[in-house]
Formats: C-alpha cells, structure tokens, sequence
C-alpha cells in the first residue's frame, strides 16, 4: 500500500438555512481555501472525487454544478459516489493506490434545508414495502433508541450526556451551528420531541459543504508539516431492513473499525457521526473507544450536520488533529442509510 | 498499476420498456445471477459490490444501493454508489476495476441498473431550478443543436443518421436482449419515421428501458481460476469537463478527446482505428456515431460520417461499432454505459454470439453523459497486458 495523506481540509460554515448562496457558491471558497493550504496547484491534481445527493437539491445531475467550484477546465480525471463525501475520500483513496494518481482533491455539500430532510430520507427506504409507510428518519432512529432504552443498552441520561459534551465541545469551533453549556438535568426535564428522542437526542439540519486533499508521500510531506496519513480506511454495509439487523449495537462499525486497523494502537481522538446520541453510543462501543478518548472535539454531527458533507468533515477534522499536532492518531467515522446502516472508518496517524 | 484485472463474468438482463415482472431487486439480481453463473462464482466468492445508476428520480429512490445492498450481497461487505450522469455505467466498471488494480480486492461485482418504467425520465430531467436554464425538452432537445452544429461543420449528407440507425437496428436483431428489435427495418421506415427533435427522427433515438448490467472483475489469481477466457482491462480513463462557459466546443468536447488521448496512451496504442478490433460507443442518438468516431480519433475532424459511408463501421467493416445494437436499441440509463464496456469485453471473450466481430482481441467500451462533458472509456484484450 502506497502512503496516503489528508494534507489539507476546508470548510464552510454550517447553518441552519443558508438563503443567500446555492451549492456552488457554498462549494467554490472551501474547494479554493483546501487547495491553497495544500499548495498543490489544480494543474497537477492527479484526480477529483465528490459526494453529493440529487434528492437533496431536489434535481436530477445535481453534483454536475460541482464541476464549475473546481474550475474542471483543462477537463479533468473526475468521478462522483451518490454518498457522503467520506466514500468519495475513499475512492480517491483507491485511486491513488492504483498508481494513476498521486493526489487527489474530494468535496463532499448539501443543502438539507431546501426540502424536509427527514421525510427526504425516508425514500431511502424500500420502495415496495417501507416508503409506502412513509417513516421518517427520525421515526426510525426513535425506534432504535427505543430498543436499546428497553434492553437495557444504554440511558437517557447517558444520551442526554452525549448532548452536552458535544455542545459544549462546540463552543470552540467556529464553524458548528449548535453550541453552548447545557445541563443534563434540564435536559432531561425537556419533553420528549418523538419518543424516546428528546431534541437534543437529534442534529441539527444543516447546509454546508467540506473539501480534503489527498496526497501520496513525499508530495503529502511538501504540501503539510504533519500530513494525517491514513493508516487504516475501510467500510461496511449491512441489509437495510430493520427486522434482520441487530440495532442495539453497529456491526458494520465494527468490522469496518477492525478492517482499518482501530485497535492497533492508542487512539486519541475519535470524530465520530452519530445524527443521533444514542447511536454516537453505539458507535463508541463498536469502535471499542475507552474512556480516555476524546470523543468529537469538534462537536461531531449533534452540533453541526451537513448531510453528504458530514462524514468527510469528521475526516477532515480528525486530520486537523493531527495537523496541529493535538493528536498522533485519530479515527474518523462516517455513516450513511438508516439506524447507520453502512459505516466508514478511518485511523490516522501523524508520524 | 499495480495489479492486473479481468473481467471474469458478465451478465445482463432482457432490456425492456416494462420489466414488470421484476421489481429493481429482480431485474439487478437477474444480471447479477448471471454474471456469478458465467464466472462460476457464488456471492460468498465476492469481495465488494460496486453500484452505478443515473438520477435516483429516475426511479424515486434516494440512494436505492441502500436498500438494495442486501440483494446483492453486500451485507458484511464494503458497497458503493458511482453516479458520473450517463457515463455512470463506465464509471462504475472503473472504480471496481481500481478496487482490484490497487491490490484491495480479488473479486469484485459491478452493477448497474435503470429501471425506467418507475418514474418518468423526461420528468426527472426538466425540473426547473431558480436562475438556471431549465432544458424542459428532454435529451433529444438538448442534443439537436449540437447534431445541426456538426452537419454545418463537416457537410455530412442528411441521411448519415439513417444509415447508423439501419446498422445499429440490423444489429440489435443478432442480440438477444436487446431492447428493441424490428425484423423488417429498412432505410425508409426510418427515413419515414416522425421528426422528433430535428434532426432527430424518432427510429434514430434509443428507447427508455428497464434492464440491468453486471460484471465480475477478479486479480490476477482470481482470473487464473476462471473458467472462461478472460478479458484483460488494459487501461481505464476518465475526464469531465464544466456544462457551459464561452467558448466550450460542445460537438467535439475536449474532455473526450483528451479521454481517449490518455487512454490510448495507457494502453500502448498509437493508430487506434488499426489496433482496436472494435467498439462499443454511447450512441444514444444515430448522429453520435460519427461525431464520436471524431472525437475517439477514428477519423479526422469532420469525416467521421465517412466511415458510415463507407460501411466501416458495420458488423463486417474494419471498425464495427456497436455489434450489439447499442444504446439505440437498449438504454437503461444507468446501465448503458456498463453494457458497452461488458459488450467490448464479451468480443475479445469470443462469447458475443452471433453479433460476434470475427477474431476481435483488443476493444474499447466508451460512456459519455451530462452534456457532453463527462467520459469514461476501458480497453480490454484477450492477452494480458
């Protein structure tokens, strides 16, 4: 396996409903800020990989306006996943280790706010036997809380816990959207919003949009003074249908996090995406994260989730760990489809 | 590269305007069964599944490789989502050929599907956005103008159209699962046909279908073990190129000429119309056929169509293009581009029957989708490069 690194990562600031700016416009100053920092210059990028959604923008081709926030002119060696911007970090991944490429530039933007995103995400389901019922995204993960409350996996407390934390991590990073100091007990003493979820349980709806360059060996040493090299990535699908999976714990996350190789040294940091606080639980244990990880230094998805961006901003902010030097090894994790159905992780390592 | 890869099963459906007797787990399944069966594989043999379609409007499923995953044996397995507009189907093969090329896997599957039937495709392509051009005219209409502007540039006779449309027609009846077939086509019923979007007539535009593409691609051990004769990938390109800026020659785009400049490169090949043995081409309209024969460097600028005069480009020519019918005769959207990469590989195979290019050993397989601006392209050979 050639060496890879994450030498740079952008992104824009998450909000709630951004009125004045379509995706290209949210896209172009992330992609420019990530390929100045990278000092790779456009000419030379050995490939370009994004990850984006249609029924987000609520149009066909959706990720072809994509192409003008690169500038894709001369034409460039270009390809797209209809998934978060972490598989398009992936594929890119790959193609570098192809030998075709030795760096990469990955993007990864949505706006959930132009439609209703949790309805949005229920045409994700079977569209013969699930859709028709039309349960929404939270629905679902209300569900699952539901099943690991009863079996006795996890509290409410332990969720409203995670709540906090991740808020109140964001108080320091200026890009999140839902931050602040919050007290597990008036959290808890909120009403539930979809039984067992409270609304702290829940991310925020997010637009927003992320970009990573990639770079192989001595052009990662160049291009960043402490590249985040990618030490492990894999990832894992599981069936979608509810009644085969076990939902008290995510085995995709873990067969992915042994894949990447998660326990083969101490982890420091973990960013981890969890929509929802009980599965950020979830995601701890199937990664097998003890207590002396930080987890989600950068509030993670509660304080801030940009779908299709999110779960390359948990690689792009695990990198920056490394970058800064506040961590020598970091996992990043992504999740994508219902009750985190497929899963991606990442360990990183500054070296 | 660093590791070789082959194509070592392939499989696809009966192309139809309804498959109504499958839903989309059926019809991905059919092709997927198939090409498990040509590679005498089992799913458990399958590493990784890789997905392709075009829009999810296209059948209102929002990432349908989701709830799909456990059909095609993902469960347990990495899975992914390749969407490069119409030039998916070849994207999707060349990611899972890098799956393999990068040492990460020995067996993958690659699948790729449009089931037309349960949407509406013109719907999905003419939803109007606020302060952009709405196209509201389907394909056809935004591909017209560019055929017009050809004939202007290279004087071709009217009837070049007609012509590939005969070919491709004539060839289709020698594809069992074509989509369309017309035992009794001739030059006038197409000529005759009703003008669509001119110069587009209605027999010179391929079909809306349900149907489905699969291909097992394997390591070098892996294809050691095959039971069939394998076809060697000998390079994979793609380039994509921005919709609209001034100045952008959208009849014979760069990004495809610098595509198959790069690919040929790759591969070795210097004169591609005397070292390739044929080619599978995305011609969704009939004009396509000599505006790509331009672009891939089979002809010089502006005598494209004189390769269709000429019969060059007929089953029996010296460049046969489109043996299976093409995209004219079967247009799963998503998949398209997948049958047309399969198509090359099951000629230098030898298994294409009776649409087969006598003695084929070295063949490309070309996608192109959005507005002529993103390309995908592989050649494979009989003899491992």
């Amino acid at each position: 396996m050639r060496d890879v690194a994450i030498v740079s990562f952008a992104q824009a600031r998450s909000r709630r409903r951004d009125l004045e700016h379509n995706e290209v416009e949210i896209l172009m100053p992330v992609v420019r800020e990530a390929m100045e920092h990278s000092g790779i210059e456009k000419k030379d990028l050995g490939f370009v990989c994004s990850g984006s959604s249609d029924y987000l923008a609520g149009q066909s081709f959706a990720f072809v306006m994509g192409l003008d926030s690169v500038g894709a002119w001369p034409p460039m060696c270009e390809s797209h996943v209809e998934m978060d911007g972490a598989w398009a970090l992936y594929e890119a991944w790959v193609k570098i280790q192809t030998g075709q490429a030795d760096s990469a530039l990955v993007y990864g933007f949505g706006k959930s706010s132009m439609g209703d995103l949790p309805e949005v995400l229920a045409l994700q389901l079977d569209p013969y036997v699930a859709t028709p019922l039309w349960p929404d995204a939270v629905s679902l993960a209300a569900l699952q809380a539901r099943l690991c409350l009863e079996q006795g996996v996890l509290t409410e407390r332990e969720m409203a816990e995670v709540a906090a934390r991740d808020r109140r991590h964001a108080l320091a990073n200026a890009n999140a959207q839902v931050k602040g100091e919050f007290d597990v007990e008036k959290l808890l003493a909120e009403p539930t919003w979809i039984s067992p979820l409270r609304r702290h349980d829940c991310a925020p709806i997010s637009d927003g949009a992320a970009a990573v360059v990639l770079a192989a060996g001595d052009l990662a040493r160049g291009a960043c003074e402490r590249p985040a090299w990618i030490a492990g990535i894999d990832h894992r699908v599981e069936p979608q249908d509810l009644g085969v999976r076990d939902l008290t714990r995510s085995v995709s996350t873990e067969l992915a996090g042994r894949n990447a190789g998660v326990g083969r040294g101490r982890v420091e940091v973990a960013e981890l995406y969890g929509p929802f606080t009980h599965q950020e639980i979830l995601l701890e244990r199937a990664l097998g994260l003890g207590d002396d990880v930080r987890v989600n230094p950068s509030g993670g998805a509660l304080a801030a989730n940009p779908v299709m961006a999110a779960g390359l901003i948990r690689l792009g902010e695990a990198a920056r760990c490394i970058h800064e030097g506040s961590a020598g090894r970091a996992v990043a994790h992504a999740t994508s489809g219902p009750c985190l159905q497929q899963n991606l992780v990442c360990v990183l390592e500054g070296r | 590269m660093a590791e070789r890869c082959a194509v070592i099963g392939i499989g696809q459906t009966k192309h139809d305007v309804k498959r109504t007797d499958v839903s989309m787990v059926g019809l991905v399944r059919e092709a997927a069964e198939r090409a498990l069966a040509d590679a005498e594989l089992d799913w458990k043999d399958i590493d990784a599944v890789v997905l392709g379609k075009a829009p999810d409007m296209f059948e209102g499923v929002m990432m349908p490789e989701l709830f799909l995953a456990d059909a095609l044996g993902g469960a347990g397995k990495p899975m992914l989502r390749v969407h490069t507009a119409g030039s998916v189907g070849g994207s999707t093969g060349i990611v899972a050929a890098s799956l393999v090329q990068a040492g990460i896997h020995q067996r993958v599957l690659t699948v790729a599907f449009e089931k037309q039937s349960e949407s509406n495709a013109m719907w999905a392509l003419t939803i109007r956005m606020p302060f952009s051009v709405a196209v509201v005219a389907g394909a056809g209409g935004y591909f017209a103008p560019l055929i017009r502007a050809y004939i202007r540039r290279s004087g071709a006779p009217e009837d070049t159209g007609i012509r590939v449309a005969l070919k491709d027609r004539r060839n289709a009846l020698k594809n069992p699962y074509a989509h369309l077939q017309f035992p009794d086509i001739s030059f006038e019923k197409i000529a005759e046909s009703p003008m669509l979007w001119d110069p587009i007539r209605y027999l010179e535009t391929c079909p809306s279908s349900d149907g489905a593409c699969a291909m097992v691609l394997a390591g070098e051990k892996a294809a050691a073990g095959a039971p069939g004769p394998p076809a060697w990938v000998h390079a994979t390109e793609m380039r994509s190129e921005p919709t609209a800026f001034a100045g952008r020659d959208q009849v014979n785009p760069r990004a495809g000429r610098d595509c198959a400049a790069a690919l040929y490169r790759k591969a070795g090949i210097s004169d591609p119309r005397r070292e390739l043995d044929m080619a599978e081409v995305y011609v969704p309209f009939s004009w396509f056929e000599p505006m790509w024969m331009e672009n891939l460097g089979f002809a010089p600028e502006g005598q494209g169509w004189k390769m269709v005069y000429e019969g060059a480009t007929a089953l029996d020519g010296d460049m046969p293009i489109n043996p299976s019918g093409g995209v004219l005769s079967s247009n799963p959207i998503g998949a398209s581009g997948l049958l047309r990469f399969a198509e090359a590989a099951m000629q230098v195979r030898g298994q294409a029957g009776e649409h087969q290019v006598e003695g084929a050993r070295k063949a490309l397989g070309h996608a192109y989708g959005g507005g002529s601006q993103y390309f995908s392209m592989w050649i494979v050979g009989s003899d491992r490069p």
